[in-house]
Order: structure tokens, then sequence, then C-alpha cells
């Protein structure tokens, strides 16, 4: 607390009722209290603070990013923010749902009807496997949502749930706050810092296996990957399943990017491969699908015997999903759905719109004497900054070089972008702080005038 | 696996009442008075600010905004709840909105509660609050609301129902980390008064005790009551988490956008639990209710306000259904606020027989077969009380009358041939 004042030997505690002039009685009144007033500060002290759960989970990238990215002149490639429109019908969906008295209140708990049972036929599909709408699925908050339930629902103290680095920023803090311990893995550049593709960044077979014990709960997983833009082989998912399978592990399958896969890549999901669907929870998202991230809807999809423990974490967390934003979502995906075998599906064509984005955000990258890594899915794109050999030495605080990278582009060539090692452990800190994450789903004109910055940069530095 | 698969925090958290009713009235043609939820829409004025927010010219609509609340949102919830409790409240830092009051709820108890800490809860209490405290590893404290009996000739009233001061102190321990207030209460319809506020809150300063206030219902109380804000009251407001719900309060119960204000030293650890569960809230459901506020704000108190209209509207319904049950022998006890009415069955000598060595409580088993048999579904109150209670409270059942003429019509037209048959020629 630090509130009290040493006065010959007994503690005065400055009350807010305190009256000046009445000092010398209140004194008298404190040391009779005295016994009463040390015990009840030290409980004091602890009454108002959090609960161990959190210590240490409240910093946040993204608070601190968005906040100094907010700032309209500051061409924000940052976030993982789509500045694109979503499709039309999408929108439209959304308007007609609103307008109907019923849709405006509580559906069912663990998924709105019409949505479980247009998942499960897009599922079903893909997967090539009856997926039971009611038990089978869980509609969450976001992908973000269906992690949070997963990790509550299925992981502990004393577990240890292995992370493969970079990693989406919130799995440790979730790992973390469910009482369990992270086991880093990073990927590595098989170029040794001269990776151009994602493709390059691969996990070393006998590293994964060490990382392997008996307290292993769960791996989790992220295909397409956020930040690189990998897309797993089968031969890579089917390294992963192996252990997964001789360890008796779960697997939490992140495929929000599902969809956003390039040429030449295929989307596998490790629910597919043998042995792993009674063990695997796969998660996706609205947000990415139709770019939407502002209707915060996931889903979970796996087995009964694991998502009914995601169910009981719903019934006890928020109870139930927005019921218009589920009924638009159903909407929207029985177009989809319909037209899975065409290319015009919003699946594939947001895909290839993103391919030429990613083509152009490469060149401009290249263009100015960088090496981008190109990502083979997802949106987003990381490269090598130390070639532009920055002096940061004059930014005194003690933050990896990306940081302090990110905060002077920010400042001086109004240009954001997510500092690499927001998405590592500790121990990787130094392997990864040369790189910075862009993201590339934004439209034309945003990408103009990052190139416009990008090309006066580079005839700066010439 | 040799364990369990789930986590041990889900252990006695698997039943729900909920899941269990709400299913069990889908499946059935009902008139239902059960789930509270309204069966009209919500005001014009906010389904068209959504109509408007998801169809407008701002696509950025459509995706992420603050996670901490919508900007919008969050400085008008500041400046209208700041200005009732007479509070300098910041948008960006006494504010959070939350996907429903039931996610803020979930917040405070895993933000604040820890093995080992007491939470004192209220009997009857919305069902949730227990398992809560429980997945946070806390220790539910009951104590329950007891009846008095009215004066002679009057109907009981949830006014009746009270705290025993001497009680209520005795459950404050060295372990204490809460008390959950709930007022307008749910399932009981009780509107604490200034004077019961001000014995929880003396208990509160004086254990340093930390206050959760439900306040859902706020705008639907009755017969000239005055919904008070125990955040107001002195030494509380450092203590307090308040919590709303655009659900209740715009009757939209399916947008789930909830919020709470406290001080910035209490709201940070909640900020921080949210910011590792949902991250963010969808952005076009803030947007409308911020404009529903905004409205508000400018009618506070005139009577077109929609906080003045609801209410209004809510008592004759009240009035309505409490004269129905009474013309049936069912015992209303007449709510202060809420949308809920708990009728007592004691006296209503139904076809569903009392058998005492069974699990399942009276209510709950009344219901079933009212479902079933009479198409007419309401909600146990054994459901709102803990295990050690639920035995002494198991012959009331909850009623909801947030729904239309229609609805209630045909849910008096169910007791009226329920009391033909009974009394029968």
């Amino acid at each position: 607390m630090g509130r009290g004042v040493r006065v010959e030997g007994m503690l005065f505690v400055p009350q807010r009722f305190l009256c000046l002039g009445i000092r010398t009685q209140l004194l008298k009144t404190v040391s009779s209290l005295r016994s009463f007033r040390f015990s009840a500060l030290a409980t004091m002290a602890s009454k108002h603070k959090n609960a161990k759960r959190i210590e240490g989970l409240d910093s946040n990238v993204w608070v601190e990013f968005t906040k100094v990215a907010a700032d309209p002149s500051i061409v924000n490639l940052g976030q993982g923010l789509p500045d694109i429109s979503p499709p039309s019908y999408v929108k439209e969906e959304l308007a007609k749902a609103a307008a109907v008295d019923r849709l405006n209140q509580y559906t069912r708990g663990f998924g709105h009807p019409a949505l479980v049972k247009v998942l499960s036929q897009v599922y079903e599909k893909i997967c090539g496997r009856k997926i039971d709408p009611y038990t089978d699925i869980l509609v969450t908050v976001g992908g973000y949502g269906s992690l949070f339930s997963a990790m509550q629902a299925l992981i502990e103290e004393g577990d240890e749930v292995i992370i493969i680095e970079p990693f989406y920023d919130c799995y440790e803090p979730m790992v973390k706050m469910a009482g369990a311990k992270p086991v880093f893995i990073p990927l590595r550049d098989k170029k040794a810092g001269n990776s151009a593709s994602s493709a390059d960044w691969v996990l070393d077979p006998t590293e994964l296996a060490s990382k392997f014990n008996s307290k292993t709960k769960a791996i989790i997983l992220n295909t397409p990957h956020n930040p690189i833009g990998k897309v797993y082989t089968k031969e890579e998912l089917q390294l992963i399943a192996d252990l997964c399978i001789k360890h008796d592990s779960l697997c939490i399958s992140d495929e929000v990017y599902e969809w956003l896969v390039y040429t030449g890549n295929k989307h596998i999901k490790i629910a597919t491969l043998p042995g792993m669907w009674e063990r695997t929870v796969t998660i996706g998202s609205a947000g990415k699908t139709y770019s939407v991230t502002g209707w915060k809807l996931g889903w979970s999809i796996g087995p009964q015997h694991l998502i009914k423990h995601l169910q009981v974490v719903q019934q006890n967390t928020l109870y139930t999903c927005s019921t218009p934003l589920q009924e638009a979502l159903a909407q929207a995906f029985l177009i989809d759905f319909k037209r899975m075998d065409d290319p015009d599906c919003y699946f594939y064509s947001l895909s290839r719109e993103l391919e030429g984005k990613r083509n152009r955000m490469a060149q401009l990258l290249q263009e100015v004497g960088l090496k981008p890594v190109i990502p083979d899915g997802g949106y987003f794109m990381i490269v090598d900054v130390s070639a532009l050999d920055v002096d940061l030495s004059d930014m005194v605080e003690d933050r990896p070089y990306d940081y302090k990278f990110v905060t002077w582009m920010i400042k001086s060539k109004k240009l954001s972008a997510i500092p690499l090692t927001a998405f590592c452990g500790l121990e990787t800190k130094e392997q990864f702080e040369k790189y910075i994450r862009f993201c590339f789903i934004k439209q034309d004109s945003t990408l103009d005038a990052a190139e416009m910055i990008l090309k006066k940069w580079s005839k700066q530095t010439a | 696996m040799s364990r369990p698969v789930q986590a041990q925090r889900l252990e006695g958290l698997d039943k729900n009442v909920w899941v269990e009713f709400v299913k069990l009235a889908a499946t059935y043609p009902t008139v239902n008075l059960g789930q509270g939820f309204p069966d009209f829409s919500p005001p014009d004025f906010v389904k068209e600010a959504f109509v408007k927010a998801v169809s407008g010219e701002n696509a950025m609509l459509h995706q992420y905004t603050r996670v901490f609340g919508h900007p919008a949102l969050v400085t008008i919830l500041a400046r209208f709840f700041g200005k009732l409790l007479g509070q300098d409240i910041d948008p960006l830092t006494n504010v959070m909105v939350t996907v429903g009051a039931y996610e803020a709820l979930f917040c405070c108890f895993q933000a604040l509660v820890d093995s080992g800490d007491e939470v004192i809860i209220i009997e009857p209490y919305f069902d949730c609050y227990e398992p809560m405290v429980k997945m946070a590893g806390g220790t539910p404290v009951f104590i329950p609301l007891r009846p008095k009996t009215p004066a002679p000739g009057k109907l009981m009233s949830s006014g009746d129902w009270q705290l025993d001061p001497a009680e209520l102190a005795s459950k404050f321990t060295r372990r204490t980390k809460a008390i959950v207030l709930n007022s307008p209460n749910n399932p009981l319809g009780k509107v604490f008064s200034k004077k019961e506020m001000e014995i929880i809150a003396d208990l509160c300063v004086k254990h340093d005790v930390l206050c959760f206030s439900d306040e859902v219902y706020e705008w639907l109380v009755y017969d000239g009551k005055k919904h008070i804000r125990i955040a107001s009251l002195p030494g509380m407001w450092d203590r307090t988490i308040t919590i709303g719900s655009a659900g209740k309060t715009f009757s939209a119960t399916g947008w789930k956008v909830g919020w709470m204000f406290g001080p910035d030293h209490l709201v940070k650890h909640l900020r921080t639990v949210h910011q590792n569960c949902v991250y963010h809230c969808p952005t076009a459901a803030q947007e409308a209710v911020a404009q529903g506020f905004q409205r508000e704000f400018e009618h506070y108190g005139k009577p077109e306000s929609y906080f003045v209209q609801l209410p209004q509207e809510l008592q004759q319904k009240r009035d309505r259904l409490v004269q129905s049950l009474l013309a049936v022998g069912m015992k209303p006890i007449i709510p202060e606020g809420t949308y809920f009415l708990i009728a007592d069955l004691s006296d209503f000598k139904a076809e569903v027989p009392n058998l005492p060595d069974c699990e399942e409580p009276y209510d709950s088993r009344f219901i079933k077969w009212m479902i079933k048999n009479k198409g007419l579904a309401a909600i146990p109150v054994s459901a709102f009380y803990s295990t050690a209670q639920k035995r002494n409270f198991d012959h009331l059942i909850r009623f909801c009358f947030v729904k239309e003429e229609a609805t209630l019509k045909a849910a008096e037209d169910i007791l009226q041939q329920w009391k033909l048959k009974k009394t029968g020629p």
C-alpha cells in the first residue's frame, strides 16, 4: 500500500475523512487499534489484487500497437484487419436478419441451429465424415473464443502444451491462464537466414519429438500459419500426428485461414489423418472466411467427447453468441456451400484476390532491397529488416530490435507493421527480432500508399 | 487417456437449467413463459440503428473495433452512468464492453477470485453465479432471502423477502473476497431498498470486500420504486463493479452486448481476462447500442423515453399475470422489479404428486409435466438455489411476463382450462 507513515514507532495511516487539527486524537486511536490495523492492512492489500491466474498476462501487443496505429495518417499494415469490404450478400443477410423480431433474442447456446447445420454440411464435405451439428460443433466468439474454450475445457495445472514459434500471441497467455506450462519449439529457416518462402520454415523432427512427454496434454497447430504464412504439408502433419498418437496427446488446430492458400498449395486438416479425429479440436473463423472480423464468430469442430467439455465452458462463460450474426452467417454459408464446386465460391475467389495482393506486396518490398518471406497461405508476410541497417541506438528502452524498429517506423515513416518477437517466447527473441510482419488484406489505395512510402524510403537510403 | 480428458475446473458444472429447459420448451408446442426473453421486437430506434450500422457506408463496422469497447459506446455509457451516479467515469479506464452481462460476470470472477476466496451469494440467485465462482476456484457462501408473512389481506411481495442483518454479518469472514448483489433480483423481482443496500455496503467497507453488482434489470422497477446503484453509496465506488445489459435494456437479448463500470484498479484486471478470453466484441451491435443510449440520454425521464415506457408496459403485464394466477389458485409473489414473477404451488393441488424421496425437485418435475400436458413453460425456482436449500424452495415456479398480449392471453386460457378441469362439474 505504501501510504502509511511511521510516527514514533506507530503506523499512522491517513484516512480520507481525516479532519485537520485532530491528529493527536487520531494517533491515540491508531495506537490502540494497532494490532487490528496491522493485520487488516496486510489483508486489505490483497483484497483488491488480481487472481493468480492472470498474473503477468496484462500486456498485449495488439492493445499497444493498435492504439499507436489508430492515427489515420498512418498506413496501417499492422493488425490483421481487412480494409476491403465483405461481399455484399453477407452484409445484406445481416440487415435481413436484424429485421426479424425473433432473431434479436437468444438462440441456442452452443450455436444457432441454422448455422451449426450448414457448418456440419460444409465440413462433412471437406472432411469426408459425418459431423453432428449439435454434438460435434460449438459456435464461439471468434476463433479466439474457440481457443479459450478449448484451453479452459481441456488444459490444466500439471499439463504441458506444445506451442510452435512464432505463434499467434494469445496461445501463450491462454495456456498460462489455464495453469499449464507452455513448451516452445521454433520453426527454423532451413535456408539459414536466406528464406524466400514460408515453406523454408520447418520443424526439426528430432527436436519436436523431444518436446513430447507424458505431461504433454496438447499441441497447438496453426495452419495456414500466422505470422509466417506456412501451409503445413501432409508429411509435416503426419509427423505431428504420429507424436500425438504415440503420446496420447490432443491437437488444437487453429485453421482460421483455411481458405487462404495460394497456387501450388493445399490446406490439409490434421483431423482427417488416421487416428486424429478423436483427439483434435479444429477451429474456424467467420471473420477470416468472409472478411468480417467485427462479427467475432468462430467455431470448434471435433468429436463429441471433446466438444461437450467446450460446451460446458460456454455455458459458464458467455452462454450464447449473437443471434442475428449467426443467422446471417448461416445464410452466407448456404450460398457458398451450394457453389463449393464452383470457382466463384467466395472461399476461392477471396484467395485469388489475396494472391494478387501478396504478389504486389512482395514486389514492393523487393524493390526497396528487402527479402520478404513469400507466404503460401494467410494474409501476412514477414520480412527481415536488418538489411536496412537502421540505427536505433538512441531508443533506450529495453526492448527487442523489431519492437523499436516498428515504433520508429510508425513515427518516422507513417507505416505500421507488427514486430515478430510479439509472436515468440523469451528464448527465441534473438532469432526473430530482425523480422516484422505486414498484413496485405488491404484495398489497392492502402497498398498504393504503402508503395509510396517504401519508394521514398529506398530513395533516402540509396 | 487414463485420467479424464477434461480439466478439473469443470467438475460439477455440466448441468445447466437453461440448456435443459430451453430444449424442452422447444421440443413441445408451448406457450413459453420460461426463459427470460421478450417475444416482441426491440424498439424501432435501436433496430434501425443496427440495420443502418450493417448496411451503411462505413464498411469498417464489420471489422474489429477497440478491444475494451467501441469508442462511441463507452463514451455514451460513461456520460450516461456518470450523470446517474454523480461520479466522474472515464470511458477508457472505467468502462468495458462484454459479450452480454454474462461475460462481465465471468470476467469479475476470473479476474478477482482465487482458490480459497469466499464469495457471498444471496439466494435465490441467477444460476450462473455459483458455477462461475467454482470455476474460479472460489467457495460460494450462501445466504437466503427469508420470506416474512405479509400483512393480513395483502398479497406477498418480493419486498417481504429480506436478509437477516445479523445472519448476513456472520457470513463475512477473513476469506470473503466479494459479495454478488443482483438488484432488481432474478428470479424473485426484489428491488433492494436504500436501507438494505446500506447494510450490505457497511459490511463491504468494514471487511474490505468487493461487490459485483448485477443490475441488468435496472430500468424495470414498478409501483414508483427506485433502483439504487450500490456503487453510489459512500465507500462503494472503489470496490464495486456494476454490470449492465443491452439485452435487457433494449429488449434485444440476442445481441449479447453487456458492459461494466468501476474503478480502474479493478477494471484493469477484468481487461486482462477479457483480452485473453474473447478479445473483441462484435462491432455493429455496439454501434447500435451507442445510438440507443444517445437517444435515451436526450429523452431521459421524459414520457417518450424507452426506459419510462417499458416498465409502464411491463407493470400492466405483471398485474394481468398476477390476476390470472390468483384466479387458478397459484399464489403469486408480486415482484417489485424485473420481468419475472414467482408463483407458489403449495396450495395448488395438481396432478403432479409430491414424492419426498425423489432426487429431482418437485418444481422441476411439475414444470416438465406442465410443459408436456398443458403446453405451458416456466422455470423451476429450485434451479436458483444452492444444493443445501433446493428442498426448501421446491414449490415455486418462475414465469416470465415480457411477452406480447397474445402470449399472455394464451397462458391465461391454459390456466383457465386447467382450473375448470380440476374443479369440474
